[in-house]
């Protein structure tokens, strides 16, 4: 005789589902059409919901959850307007796949298309912008279809599901099973690459000359460090990482050449312009970083190792690829690598490189800048805290400056380039690690973008330190007006309507600090790195019109880099 | 250059959607599309007509195989395959031009469908070269009206080595 199921309300199975998963933190914003599963979650206790401040901030912190620890972050939200205002989240997480399950409630099934109040076809608007999406037509449906969006989200490429959940739904009632198994006829990720090409690969590694790997956050997410170090450190490779792949490989390592691309330093970028063989791992190859795409590593030999097979001859066609999980490949090409290239001439030709062009930034004139900031943050944290960017010049800088020395260290918005992100994903993330201390970096432009969920950092006692780097400028975008649009600071200055930021914070109950001298900034870090009883902000008043080098322009060769400002003249 | 596109999608709300969605998101081409079920339930078929060079068929093919509800995706242009396209047309006719048009649907094995005392409506099925060369001669009488359903295809019989274009998710 078989037991018998127990009935139970769309709402309660939608719990159990989530309790099943593993998920013990959910940030959401209740609404009509999900108040049935917010009355059962009244009296849930193994449940952490995050009640944010604006939904944008709910995927974002979803986002920083699961790029801080490889889980799946949740949302919850109401339909309609709920809904659509996740949407910035969700397409910043299917840029950057990451693996977020956004749950959106919807009017009941029977006014679906009527124009009802607060219906959204949210469905519909997150088509292209998600790595799947469901709407739930039945209540038999609903625990199969949650089991999918959670195995969908964080398998093979990782990305985000919205479920959305009718209210009929989430008031039917059924049998509870929970399907053990997921079967996806159309979906089977392929985790092992192919042997003759990993061989292949091995050998091409084994005879270069000028060898440099290209890593991306595919190895981070893949769980691929440990891995990439072995690899890199066993046969003496240099290593260059893109924004997202930056705490893959420590970066105080000698073999590491820092960031490459736009603003990456400007031996990785040689290195890259020079290479006899480039090995991309878990990368896509991105304009950021290709630049001119014609003429990125003219001379190597291109290895390609991605889970995605899309991402293989995108925008630039390889000569090997690998389909499969980077973690995996890179372990067996290390073992099938039997002689150790010779490059000791590669890296003399690196390390001139590294002298005749470092970073530098005016130290002498007593003014405050961002990069020794993140200089000092980096060296006091020993670059092992969680640092969440935001977008622009700040984010640069932090990249080039900050030498992270672990995975999941670096949260920052990269191919949505969404302002706005690191004040909610930080308090996201900041849930997920309690090791570490969670540092969250904001331009005053991107500071004021969410600026609302420092409410919900205050009300959980989120111990994130928030630093605003004021320049007074939306500095990126200024820099560009500088170099390219003849100086016309078309509405950048922020000078005049900035809000006072250490009064905001202190308004919310926030220790709030302000400073504008060198010489502060141990002091502040020191401070704030020591604070775990909430929430904290200090404001770094820097030089107002600094620019961020090396840079290659958009478009441009990244032979044509600039190590420091060109007269405009001479750039197209 | 042309390609044909077979792909087996789950027979689910919003299968056809993603697909076309991924088109238009992408840039790609749609010549034509059709969509329609198979022998087995719950999979359909669409045949998709695109146009790019290899390195654009490639991405369509694989962008393709990205999604869910995809199953099977293959690129029948350069494997021996069946194409066919149905055609309603509707062409106006004077008493000495009858004769002339029923001469030209039995010379593409058309049917007349349907008449009345101005015009007549054919039914032309075929490769769609051939269709498009049915309009091409109609065309004259004035065409009133036309519907065509778009490509369909199959590859040919088992003894036919697949195109090595051939990405299976489902092995
Ligand atoms: C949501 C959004 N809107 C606009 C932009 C365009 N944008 C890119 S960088 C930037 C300036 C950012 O200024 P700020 O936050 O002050 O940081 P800074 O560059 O000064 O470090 C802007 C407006 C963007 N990336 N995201």
């Amino acid at each position: 005789m078989s037991t018998p199921k127990t009935r139970m309300s769309g709402a309660d199975i939608f719990f159990e589902c989530l309790k099943r998963e593993g998920v013990e933190v959910i940030f959401g914003y209740p609404g009509g059409a999900v108040l049935k599963i917010y009355e059962k979650l009244y009296d849930i206790d193994w449940l952490n919901h995050v009640h944010v401040r604006h939904e944008q901030g709910a995927t974002h912190a979803a986002e920083g959850y699961a790029k801080a620890t490889g889980k799946v972050g949740c949302v919850l939200v109401t339909s309609g307007p709920g809904a659509t205002n996740t949407v910035t989240g969700i397409a910043d997480a299917y840029m950057d796949s990451v693996p977020i399950v956004v749950f959106t409630g919807q009017v009941p099934s029977h006014l679906i298309g009527n124009d009802a109040f607060q219906e959204a076809d949210i469905v519909g608007i997150t088509r292209p912008i998600t790595k799947h999406n469901f709407l739930v037509r039945d209540i038999n449906e609903l625990a199969p279809t949650i089991k999918k969006a959670f195995y969908i989200a964080s398998t093979g490429r990782p990305g985000p599901v919205v479920v959305d959940l009718p209210k009929d739904v989430i008031l039917a009632e059924t049998e509870f099973e929970y399907p053990e198994d997921v079967e996806i006829r159309g979906y089977k990720p392929k985790y092992k690459g192919h042997f003759n090409q990993i061989k292949k690969a091995a050998d091409v590694i084994s005879k270069a000359k000028r060898p440099l790997l290209y890593v991306g956050g595919g190895v981070i997410m893949s769980g691929g460090s440990k891995e990439l170090t072995l690899l890199a450190l066993e046969n003496n490779l240099p290593v260059t990482m893109t924004l997202q792949g930056l705490g893959a490989f420590p970066g105080t390592d000698s073999h590491s050449l820092g960031m490459l691309g736009m603003h990456g330093t400007y031996w990785a970028n040689q290195a890259v312009n020079n290479c006899d063989v480039i090995v991309s791992l878990g990368a896509r190859f991105d304009d950021r970083v290709t630049g001119k795409i014609d003429t990125f590593a003219q001379k190597a030999y291109k290895i390609h190792v991605d889970i995605d097979p899309t991402a293989i001859d995108k925008n630039v066609v390889v000569d090997l690829p690998i389909v499969g999980d980077v973690k995996n490949v890179m372990a067996e090409i290390a073992a099938e690598i039997t002689k150790k290239p010779k490059i000791d001439e590669w890296w003399n030709q690196i390390n001139k490189w590294k002298e005749e062009c470092p970073l530098y930034y005016e130290k002498d004139d007593g003014k405050l800048r961002t990069e020794y900031v993140f200089e000092r943050l980096s060296e006091k944290t020993n670059g092992n805290a969680v640092i969440v960017t935001d977008v622009g010049q700040h984010q640069m800088w932090a990249a080039q400056y900050y030498k992270y020395t672990n995975p999941r260290s670096n949260l920052t918005s990269g191919g949505l380039g969404t302002m706005g992100f690191s004040l909610p994903a930080s308090i996201g993330a900041w849930f997920g690690v309690k090791d570490r201390p969670v540092i969250s970096i904001s331009g005053d432009g991107g500071f004021q973008m969410n600026i609302q969920e420092l409410i919900t950092a205050k009300a959980y006692n989120v111990s994130v330190k928030f630093i605003i780097i004021n320049n007074s400028f939306l500095g990126m975008v200024r820099q560009w007006q500088e170099l390219f649009h003849q100086e016309k600071y078309s509405f950048t200055d922020l000078s005049i309507s900035n809000p006072d930021f250490v009064k905001i914070g202190e308004a919310l109950g926030i220790p709030s600090y302000s400073t504008d001298k060198p010489e502060d900034v141990d002091g502040l870090i020191d401070l704030v790195l020591a604070k775990t009883d909430g929430p904290s902000l200090v404001e770094f008043k820097v030089v107002k019109e600094d620019m961020v080098f090396p840079m290659v322009p958009s478009g441009a060769s990244i032979s044509d880099m600039m190590v420091k400002r060109l007269n405009p003249s001479r750039m197209t | 250059m042309k390609h044909t596109i077979t792909v087996l999608v789950e027979n689910k709300f919003g299968a056809f959607d993603r697909v076309a969605t991924m088109f238009s998101g992408k840039g790609f081409n749609i010549h034509s599309i059709s969509i329609g079920e198979t022998e087995i339930s719950e999979v359909s078929r669409m045949t998709i007509v695109t146009e790019g060079d290899d390195k654009i068929i490639d991405q369509v093919v694989k962008q393709l195989n990205r999604l869910i509800d995809t199953i099977k995706v293959i690129d029948l242009t350069g494997s021996y395959h069946i194409e066919r396209e149905l055609m309603l047309i509707t062409v106006a006719y004077q008493k000495g031009s009858m004769e002339e048009i029923k001469n030209i649907c039995d010379i593409f094995r058309g049917k007349i469908v349907d008449i009345n005392n101005k015009t007549m409506m054919i039914e032309i099925t075929g490769p769609p070269a051939k269709v498009d060369a049915a309009v091409n001669v109609l065309a004259p009488f004035g065409i009133k009206e036309m519907a065509r359903s778009g490509t369909v295809a199959l590859r040919r019989g088992e003894q036919v080595k697949a195109s090595k274009k051939e990405y299976v998710l489902t092995n």
